[in-house]
């Protein structure tokens, strides 16, 4: 019975291997929406993580950690996306470059 | 051994969709591939037994979140000038550094995960254990998601309320 069940470490791959994804998709784009999108593939990434080891163990900690991920990224994103329509207005690009200093 | 098979397929397909969705030079593309990925993983979820993870994938993450996404695309309305500017800023030579890093992180990863054994056991833990462990040893935690949503909520209130007084 044992070999028919998904094997943990098979989790944790695709878990970091979505993680390198987002991270990739974090230092190639400029575009700060895309941004944005990338730190969720990233945060979805570890959540997987979370929750697998929470299935291994039978546990609901797991869940539990991936609810409050869940939050942290509803209010990253909320205040990220405000943050682009005050840099599209300012700046009229959405280059994160173009943000570079403190007070541009 | 259907569900095996099931999570190889969601694997697969989170994946490559991940990877389109992460070098689109059009938003919106971009974004209905995110979903798509973030749907396959909560497959995955459902998969290893954890159901109310998996609602919560789909009604949060997929839902919410993605539709704020659509809304602010919508609002910046970038157009077929924004997808030129888009690939113009994608050149192939800006890859080489990003992928090594990236690579690097993959390997470590790699290195610490290859030992690891075993495989998840089948009963799923419900939404009913999670929910009394939610409101039993975590309930400081559920406090602090609450002020950390409630920080976000005036946080994009302040941010977007300049933003629509002053116009344009």
């Amino acid at each position: 019975m044992d070999g028919l069940n998904i094997p943990l470490n098979h989790i944790l791959l695709l878990s970091s291997l979505l993680f390198c994804i987002g991270m990739l998709g974090l230092m190639i784009r400029r575009n700060i929406i895309f941004i944005l999108m990338s730190l969720e593939v990233m945060l979805n990434a570890a959540a997987l993580a979370f929750v697998a080891a929470g299935a291994y163990w039978g546990q609901p900690d797991g869940q539990v950690v991936f609810l409050l991920i869940l939050s942290v990224a509803a209010a990253e994103v909320a205040v990220g996306l405000g943050l682009v329509l005050q840099v599209q207005r300012r700046f009229k690009s959405l280059d994160m470059d173009s943000a570079n200093r403190m007070r541009g | 051994m259907l569900e095996i098979i099931f999570f190889y397929l969601a694997a697969t397909i989170a994946l490559i969709a991940t990877a389109l969705a992460m070098t689109r030079a059009n938003a919106i593309h971009a974004l209905i591939y995110l979903i798509v990925s973030l749907l396959a993983v909560a497959v995955i979820f459902f998969l290893i037994g954890a159901p109310f993870a998996a609602a919560l994938e789909v009604v949060i993450y997929a839902g919410a979140i993605m539709v704020l996404f659509v809304f602010v695309i919508m609002m910046l309305n970038l157009g077929k000038e924004g997808d030129a500017r888009e690939r113009q800023w994608m050149q192939p030579r800006i890859w080489a550094g990003p992928v090594l890093l990236s690579l690097v992180l993959f390997a470590e990863l790699l290195y610490m995960i290859a030992n690891i054994e075993g495989s998840l056991p089948h009963p799923a833990v419900t939404a009913k254990e999670v929910g009394l462990s939610l409101f039993g040893p975590y309930v400081l935690a559920v406090e602090i998601a609450a002020m950390l949503l409630l920080a976000g909520l005036v946080g994009s209130y302040h941010l977007g309320r300049r933003y629509l007084e002053r116009g344009e």
